[in-house]
């Protein structure tokens, strides 16, 4: 198949050439002539600008191909341009919906290396704004996939305690959603005072909250009959496609990078690991409910055990001096001059830092040369690799299962396309 | 034993010649592995019982120009019943003839492998649907290799399309 350059022609594919197009290594059904409908990229229920080619018998998916790409913006190529802390707001834009995993994955990944370790307070203040940011994304999911069901109040009551959420960013960081809050080397500043009140007035409420949530999801026939059997990806599969995250983990597969090779603190907080058994969305959706109780126990540690000490380790060839000290110190004005001016050098060498982000292994491949420029940025991001297995999950199922396993799987389409 | 030690020993012990280089960087084992038997090497691994890399977690690649061989293709392995991770890389001379798939082993590869493939331009052997996937498919060019130009490039829309495509450095037929 040749396409022609010229967007002026018209081109008329058969299903064949769509097929060799559009095919994603998924084996192709018999040679019956099927009905070709696209779904999306402007769709409600594909949670960004996703097109989904389907190929229906009737009302029944036989293949299933991806288009992705409509969201792209070199994110990658434009960092290798951008010095390291530059490069850090680029990250809060791909999965906006957690923007603080990504920064997370991101900064370990060039404090690795740096070869420099944040402070015990910075961890400890990382790890209890990583896990608010989960539960803020869970709940984004909840509700959204709980729209596409047709379910309408879920939304709204979710939404409410997402508020809440990103009102404490705000108050942390000064942004509700890019919030750039981690920095190489430590944070931006210091928590203020009313973060800890807020937070413990999060922790007295959600609980109850979350049980809301089940009393209007988890027994309802209507919502049964929508996720239980519907989307079964094996153990197996599931680990051979890529799964990660509450996806992997609803089939059954205990891995959780926070246990398996804890990154910023985690061996340090008690927490459950919740697996399911028939990797349905049902059971991703159980997964994803127990996740955020899980979460607000490790908040709860975070604050009851938060660290004294400095936000920020003692090395001003990485982290900017405190504005007081530029007054009277000619070594901090240097130091600060010559930090927003050139950046630092990191060494050459190449790391992958992976964190579990609420939708899975979120990685950063960064590679230095020397310079205050990476060489190569490479965000290896869980919905990318999620996306993949939607077809194998969606065959022989209804147009409308489609809908509920999207739904399930929890991409960001920012993040996949970035 | 070791992990680290543990899987250089194993693919010696198979394939004799295939190692290039072990680097140890910030408690990261990289094992530099002749291009022509990475899916060999590959499926050792998987099916080894001892080291059981069941996982493929990213495949991504490098451009280093000016230095020569100007690729090299990372691939990250982790092993879930070990809890062990490990970087394969493989260096590419000419992109168009790069490494074999691994996409029958883990099939997920297949997917990894075409965005490669669109955003810098490796091409990999037997894998039949590396196509465009974020760019348009008629997009000239790989915008992740290091002489792909950064901006100061006149936008080609539906409108000015011949003209602009008139000046562009690519030979037309």
């Amino acid at each position: 198949m040749t396409l022609s350059t010229d967007p002026n022609v018209i081109q008329e594919l058969t299903v064949e050439e769509l097929r060799a197009k559009f095919g994603t290594g998924m084996e192709i059904a018999g040679d019956e002539e099927y009905m070709l409908l696209s779904m999306g990229p402007q769709h409600p229920s594909t949670h960004g600008v996703l097109r989904l080619l389907l190929e229906l018998d009737g009302e029944i998916i036989v293949n299933l191909a991806p288009d992705i790409g409509f969201l792209h913006t070199g994110i990658e190529k434009t960092m290798e341009s951008k010095r390291y802390t530059l490069g850090l707001v680029l990250t809060d834009r791909m999965d906006y919906l957690s923007p603080m995993s990504n920064n997370l994955g991101y900064i370990l990944a060039v404090e690795k290396l740096l070869g420099v370790e944040a402070t015990p307070r910075a961890q400890a203040i990382r790890v209890i704004l990583t896990e608010l940011a989960r539960i803020s994304s869970h709940l984004v999911w909840l509700g959204t996939h709980a729209l596409d069901l047709a379910a309408m109040s879920v939304f709204l009551y979710c939404f409410r305690e997402r508020e809440y959420i990103l009102d404490i960013f705000e108050m942390v960081a000064g942004q509700r959603m890019m919030v750039s809050y981690f920095r190489p080397g430590g944070l931006w500043r210091d928590l203020p005072e009313e973060f800890e009140p807020a937070v413990r007035k999060f922790l007295d409420f959600m609980p109850s909250r979350i049980a809301d949530y089940e009393a209007l999801t988890k027994n309802n026939p209507i919502w049964l009959d929508r996720t239980k059997g519907i989307g079964v990806v094996s153990a197996e599969q599931a680990v051979a496609w890529g799964m990660t995250g509450p996806s992997l983990r609803g089939s059954g597969v205990n891995w959780d990078i926070r246990k398996a090779q804890p990154y910023s603190g985690y061996e340090q907080y008690e927490f459950d690991v919740p697996v399911g058994t028939d990797g349905d969305v049902y059971a991703r959706y159980l997964c994803r409910m127990e996740e955020m109780r899980q979460s607000l126990r490790i908040i709860e540690q975070g604050l009851d055990n938060l660290p004294d000490g400095p936000v920020n380790i003692d090395d001003p060839k990485i982290v900017p001096p405190p504005r007081s000290e530029l007054s009277h110190s000619m070594e901090a004005v240097i130091h600060h001059f010559k930090l927003w001016t050139e950046g630092f050098d990191a060494p050459e060498g190449f790391v992958y830092q992976s964190v579990e982000s609420p939708r899975g292994e979120f990685a950063c491949y960064l590679r230095g040369d020397g310079g205050p420029k990476p060489a190569r940025v490479h965000f290896r991001t869980p919905s990318y690799v999620n996306l993949a297995s939607l077809p194998i999950m969606s065959k022989g199922l209804f147009v409308a299962d489609v809908v509920a396993i999207i739904g399930s799987i929890d991409i960001v389409l920012g993040e996949i396309d970035r | 034993m070791n992990q680290d030690q543990l899987v250089v020993d194993k693919i010696k012990a198979a394939y004799p010649d295939v190692i290039e280089d072990v680097v140890d960087f910030r408690g990261e084992r990289t094992i530099y592995v002749h291009t022509g038997q990475i899916r060999e090497v590959c499926q050792l691994l998987r099916d080894d019982d001892d080291l059981q890399y069941n996982f493929l977690s990213d495949i991504c690649a490098d451009d280093l120009l000016p230095d020569f061989p100007r690729f090299a293709v990372n691939y990250h392995l982790y092993s879930i019943p070990q809890n062990h991770r490990l970087r394969l890389r493989v260096w590419v001379e000419d992109p168009e003839d790069g490494p074999e798939t691994v996409g029958d082993v883990w099939p997920i590869a297949t997917w990894l492998e075409m965005e490669v493939w669109d955003l810098i331009g490796v091409r990999f052997k037997g894998n039949d649907s590396l196509r465009r996937l974020f760019l348009p498919e008629d997009w000239q060019g790989h915008p992740l290799r290091k002489d792909y130009p950064l901006g100061y490039e006149e936008v080609q829309f539906s409108f000015n399309w011949q003209e602009i495509d008139a000046k562009k450095p690519y030979a037309k037929e």
